[in-house]
């Protein structure tokens, strides 16, 4: 039975797409595939495609990939823009700082972010509900509007200085705004939901009889966490570790915003050598490198799904 | 939200049912429009127009150089505008159809056909000092007054160390501020030279420990609230600061000086993207800025000075004789415009800047 002939009058319709190989099977998967050929694939390969030509002045900015001449098809590809990401260690440091701004940020996320998943997970369906609801809630403002409330808590003459100040704990404003302090600060808060989010999917199934098997035993309640809970919760911490990650590395806005003028992540340095440089090629190279980059941990976490499923 | 402008401004092209006039679409500077001149002009035209608005050259040119930006007004810096000619994004202006062409003053046309020859693809709408805007009293207490109003405040590491605890803010643009420094030095401005260059980064790179960022609008709310004390930025947005200061009434006192040392004079163009869905439209509106009463209304409001002879008389007085605003004859002696630089220059330019941000 197709999915397309429960429709009411699509019974027709589905035998005749069934006979022609379109099954309500692959019309299902269909969609997610078009999707990533329309939304992933395809930008990709443009992207891959300026990365290998010329900068010029120009509308597009950049000389096509081939010209059809005379019969002759000239292709002419540039990989000097790939070299050229080597020579200056510019690049080099931008990508490791923004692995490691995004490293740090994800740590931290999951050290605020397990407890919380923990308390909800364990917490009555009711209040459930409503703690889940907490953690959602900020999505409902804009993203760009929370950052920018952020500058006013962090700022010289902010709201957690002026509580500071008032209270006589420091003489001078702290200076957190524009540091790599408030980086920090901007990624985490951002990220915790898709953090808190998976990790409570994963907990939330936890059997309570692990528990207590584990307490009758003789197991103290933190043994229990450490060879229990923890190692069970694996892959709802490295989807949530992957969700934040992954995202921050090529953050550009919270660095912008919060972020000094010597913090150096690679979305600023894509910004500059697209716009200030004018030079799309290269910044189309910094954008393939970064998703080379960041194949290798989401590879990883497809590893440790299938791991998972296998168990199952 | 105007501070960042490069992410809200994609497209708000989606307006519904359009007038009989039809529509205009406008991208401008953030800050660089009376109140009411949109408003006036839909009343004046039915025309209903869609008002977007940037915060630098560079995003408006990714945009042009994109193409099919939907903008039927668009306001890059001249220098730029010339680039971007070259590429071929902007229709020529109908001078023609402009009735109040002869409004615009002959010598600055001569200037603008220096970057723009015979003004074929622009019409000047403001025109901009880049200088020095400061917090009178936190300055005033912690450097001599002789420093105050020269570019020592941002070059000399002695001075600018000394403003660095109520915090520097200068504009994240290279050329405008790669070409003060050339000038400082006693270079040409506009010197492509890699020399040059090294010897300016030198120059920025003693004065960066004491730069607290980089940005080209954030500087207007935190120089009025206090939050910074010296912002290296563009006149009218610092006045702009001055007047936010002044209402807010928290003791806060902004200036601004065009450095004793002479500071950048810029233009910035109205322009027609050659796809522009709504040509003539596009016209009309120049045409409108055009008018006398009309454009000495967005100077009175933004504290840019125009190019328009005739509107001269309708600029109050305070903004008339604001040396700021309108430089006095021996000031502009020493005011210098940039060129557009070669693509080269411009990657060698760009990389310096992310040497003095970053310290990489």
């Amino acid at each position: 039975m197709s999915a397309v002939s429960k429709l009411p009058g699509g019974r027709f319709l589905g035998r005749f797409l069934e006979k022609i190989g379109f099954g309500g099977r692959s019309l299902v998967i269909a969609v997610p595939v078009f999707w990533l050929l329309l939304f992933f694939l395809i930008p990709f390969l443009v992207v891959a495609k300026i990365s290998l030509s010329e900068a010029a002045i120009a509308r597009p900015p950049y000389l096509p990939l081939w010209e059809w001449e005379d019969g002759f098809l000239n292709i002419t590809l540039n990989f000097g823009n790939y070299l050229f990401l080597l020579d200056d260690p510019l690049y080099m440091s931008a990508y490791i700082e923004s692995v490691k701004i995004a490293a740090i940020s994800t740590f931290i996320t999951l050290l605020i972010g397990y407890p919380m998943a923990y308390l909800i997970a364990r917490s009555s369906p009711d209040n459930r509900n409503i703690l889940l609801m907490l953690v959602i809630l900020p999505f409902w403002t804009s993203f760009l509007l929370r950052v920018y409330a952020w500058i006013g808590f962090l700022k010289g003459n902010g709201i957690i200085n002026n509580l500071l100040l008032k209270t006589g704990i420091i003489d001078e404003p702290l200076i957190m705004l524009q540091t790599d302090f408030a980086v920090y600060v901007g990624i985490v808060y951002t990220y915790l939901p898709f953090m808190i989010l998976p990790l409570f999917a994963n907990l939330v199934k936890l059997d309570g009889s692990y528990l207590e098997a584990s307490a009758d035993l003789g197991a103290r309640p933190i043994t229990t966490f450490f060879t229990v809970t923890l190692p069970l919760s694996i892959s709802g911490i490295i989807a949530g570790c992957m969700l934040v990650f992954i995202p921050a590395v090529g953050e550009f806005v919270i660095p912008a915003l919060l972020g000094g003028p010597d913090t150096l992540m690679i979305g600023g340095v894509l910004w500059n050598e697209f716009f200030s440089n004018r030079d799309w090629p290269i910044a189309s190279a910094v954008a393939i490198v970064m998703l080379v980059v960041l194949v290798i941990p989401i590879m990883l976490l497809r590893k440790a799904q299938a791991a998972e499923a296998e168990a199952h | 939200m105007k501070n960042f402008t490069l992410l809200c401004s994609t497209m708000a092209l989606t307006a519904g049912a359009a007038m009989a006039e039809g529509e205009l679409n406008i991208y401008n500077w953030s800050d660089y429009i009376a109140e009411d001149t949109i408003a006036n002009f839909e009343a004046a035209t039915g025309i209903s127009v869609n008002y977007d608005v940037f915060d630098s050259n560079e995003v408006l040119e990714a945009k042009m150089l994109t193409g099919a930006s939907g903008y039927d007004v668009v306001v890059p810096s001249v220098e730029f505008m010339a680039r971007q000619a070259q590429a071929g994004v902007f229709a020529e202006i109908d001078k023609d159809a402009l009735t109040n062409y002869g409004n615009l003053d002959t010598g600055i046309m001569e200037i603008l056909a220096v970057n723009d020859p015979d003004n074929t693809y622009g019409v000047p709408y403001m025109m901009f000092t880049t200088g020095l805007g400061y917090n009178v009293g936190a300055v005033s207490e912690r450097i001599d007054a002789d420093k105050i109003g020269s570019w020592d405040m941002l070059f000399d590491p002695e001075t600018a160390a000394k403003l660095a605890d109520c915090g520097i803010a200068v504009l994240d643009s290279p050329s405008e501020i790669m070409a003060p420094a050339l000038n400082y030095l006693g270079l040409d401005p506009n010197s492509e030279d890699k020399g040059d260059l090294a010897k300016a980064t030198e120059l920025l790179l003693a004065a960066r420990p004491h730069i607290r960022y980089f940005h080209s609008s954030q500087y207007i709310n935190d120089l009025a609230n206090g939050d910074i004390c010296v912002a290296v930025g563009y006149s009218g947005d610092i006045l702009q600061a001055r007047d936010r200061a002044a209402e807010a009434g928290q003791g806060v006192e902004v200036a601004y000086a065009i450095p004793k040392e002479g500071g950048q004079v810029g233009f910035d163009m109205l322009a027609i993207p050659d796809d522009a869905p709504n040509a003539e439209n596009a016209l009309k509106f120049i045409n409108y800025i055009l008018e006398p009463k009309i454009v000495a209304a967005v100077t009175n409001y933004v504290y840019y000075a125009n190019p328009n002879t005739a509107a001269t008389e309708f600029v109050v007085e305070e903004v008339r004789t604001d040396p700021g605003i309108y430089p006095p004859a021996e000031v502009q002696a020493k005011l210098f415009s940039l060129r557009p630089h070669s693509a080269r220059y411009d990657r060698m330019l760009t990389r310096a800047w992310t040497t003095i941000k970053t310290g990489q």
